[in-house]
């Protein structure tokens, strides 16, 4: 295996992608409002809407969604007032699934620009021609489409943790974020969604033509964040450190036999019997 | 040397049969052409030499390995310029060839040095950072081509290369491609639709249809085995009498006489006839103007070839 190559392809996707604005436009839009107007509007709405109302912010409406959460997560937030609740409750926990969009977005638009982009734009055969292994090929095109997936959601974390902390510091009197559970959803579950953005459009790139029919359909893994975060809001499956462990290696298992099948799908042979 | 060695080389896909049964040599430093209709297996067949596709049957060597197992290696030394130039349309020409550069293992200082070499020969430099999505189709050719060649291979396979492009576009690919020919050693493998170009190029040409070799050969061999003997264009300055032609077609070596007035297309069975054939007429009276031994055109050689029926390869 010849790492230089596995670069040299992973560079020049990462150079091309940063030229596609389709592929941009949702790679900076979204993260802006996940780590800086969400996490703002939650944390200082509130706090606005109780001093103009003169009254002190109440849990009313939490109480019953409160009481279905794990001990783990009443423990964590014994003891704080109302709106500090609200504060860690929703950026410190509720948020904690929406975050892994970002990956499986960030991955599903490299990959699909990365595989059916060169089909597309028809220059898959040149590469093709190239003194690379199949398996350096793909290797270079994984690279390309995960490192940036994770280097977004590690850099969008970091943003939101300073958002997060500065803008509730007033009502928490000190940094409290990340909890415990972002760490395992950071180093675990997050490589492994952004893994699975990527071997998705790899195995939907053998089968469709175009970049957005790719991105889209490798985009539509979201609806198991989406089932994650309601689970989360309804307290059935609390993303908890242990159930995040559990979801990460669920994922990792997916991601394996994905891998394994979109491997087997790109091999010279078979994409140029289709070309 | 045989640089190319096929051998009984099949490929389908599905039902279609591309490539069939093909058998030929390439020898170092020759410009081989390979002419035929679209699905001719043209391409087929520069896709099994390069290990990029895998054949059915048959045995291929390109330069001495095995493209089937030793893929990696064979596209190390050779260059393909695909039908389509390939190019990435949003990165600049240069940073085309620095890509293609690094593919092929070249170190950052002999790459910049080959790809200011390339962007110079192919009169690019001055479009060096540009993105190619703003390029002439000719100047994406051209770019085509300097990356094709940029590691040096020692067979370079062209795949229509002008294809699509304007007549002066292809006028200037087809003089770099003469150029590029006769640099020492290497060995060029065109497959062209283009019959003008190949005559100009090739050496040899193999003729396939439907994925089998027609024929293969030099010019002048494939004029021989389709015409028998030598045709000679003979141009006089009045036409000759009733008689004096009738007279011509009986003299030793004469097989047929065709023309009109001052223009006779007479067959010999030789080129040696014709000395004597031009004495006989010139001792007759007849005041030549011009004796030109007939050399057939790819394009007479091309079409008699697909005219004839399947089975019968020259």
């Amino acid at each position: 295996m010849n790492w230089s190559l596995i670069w040299a392809i992973a560079r020049k996707d990462l150079k091309e992608v940063s030229q596609n604005k389709a592929a941009l436009v949702p790679a900076v839009v979204v993260p802006v409002f996940f780590v800086v107007v969400f996490p703002l509007a939650i944390v200082l709405l509130p706090q606005a809407f109780s001093r103009a109302a003169g009254n002190a912010f109440s849990l009313q409406d939490l109480e019953a969604l409160l009481q279905r959460m794990p001990p783990a997560v009443t423990q964590a937030l014994a003891g704080l007032s109302p709106l500090q609740v609200w504060v860690v409750f929703t950026t410190g926990y509720i948020f904690a699934p929406m975050f892994l969009i970002l990956p499986l977005m960030m991955a599903s638009i490299v990959a699909s620009d990365s595989f059916v982009g060169e089909k597309e734009r028809k220059t898959l055969e040149g590469l093709l021609y190239s003194p690379t292994s199949d398996a350096e090929l793909i290797l270079g095109k994984i690279v390309a489409s995960v490192l940036p997936a994770l280097a977004l959601c590690w850099a969008s974390f970091v943003v939101y943790g300073m958002v997060v902390n500065l803008a509730g510091l007033p009502v928490m009197g000190r940094l409290w974020f990340p909890t415990a559970l972002w760490w395992p959803l950071m180093l675990w579950v997050v490589p492994a969604v952004a893994t699975l953005g990527m071997a998705s459009a790899v195995i939907i790139s053998s089968r469709v033509g175009t970049f957005m029919e790719s991105y889209q359909l490798s985009a539509s893994g979201v609806v198991l964040v989406l089932a994650l975060m309601a689970g989360q809001v309804t307290g059935v499956l609390f993303l908890s450190v242990p159930v995040a462990f559990l979801v990460g290696l669920a994922v990792w298992a997916v991601d394996a036999g994905l891998l394994w099948v979109g491997v087997r799908t790109f091999s010279r042979n078979r994409l140029f019997s289709r070309l | 040397m045989a640089v190319i060695e096929i051998s009984g080389l099949s490929r389908a896909f599905g039902p279609v049969q591309a490539v069939r049964n093909l058998t030929f040599e390439l020898n170092e430093g020759e410009v081989f052409g390979v002419l035929g209709p679209n699905g001719a297996g043209k391409t087929t067949t520069v896709r099994l030499l390069n290990g990029v596709l895998k054949p059915d049957a048959g045995r291929m060597r390109v330069l001495g390995l095995d493209p089937e197992s030793q893929g990696k290696e064979v596209r190390r030394q050779t260059g393909v310029l695909t039908e389509t130039p390939s190019l990435y349309e949003r990165l600049s020409a240069r940073e085309n060839l620095r890509f293609s550069g690094a593919l092929y293992g070249l170190g950052l200082a002999e790459l910049e040095a080959r790809v200011n070499a390339q962007l110079d020969f192919f009169e690019l430099g001055p479009r060096a950072d540009d993105k190619v999505g703003g390029f002439s189709k000719g100047m994406k050719q051209r770019l085509a081509l300097a990356r094709a060649l940029l590691h040096g291979p020692k067979v370079i396979f062209l795949d229509e290369p002008t294809a699509g492009l304007d007549p002066e576009a292809a006028h200037q690919v087809t003089q770099l491609i003469e150029q590029l020919s006769h640099e020492a050693g290497r060995t060029v493998f065109l497959c062209t639709h283009n019959l003008d170009e190949a005559q100009r190029l090739c050496d040899r040409v193999a003729v396939l249809r439907q994925g089998g070799l027609l024929a293969l050969g030099s010019l002048a061999e494939l004029g021989r085995t389709l015409w028998r003997g030598t045709w000679v264009e003979i141009d006089v300055q009045t036409a000759l009498a009733v008689g004096l032609r009738r007279d011509l077609t009986r003299q030793p070596g004469v097989q047929r006489v065709e023309g009109e007035a001052t223009r006779l297309v007479v067959q010999v069975s030789h080129e040696v006839d014709i000395p004597d054939l031009v004495g006989w007429l010139a001792a007759q009276g007849a005041r030549l103007m011009r004796v030109m031994p007939r050399r057939h055109t790819l394009e007479e050689i091309y079409f008699e070839l697909q005219e004839q029926p399947e089975g019968r390869p020259a």
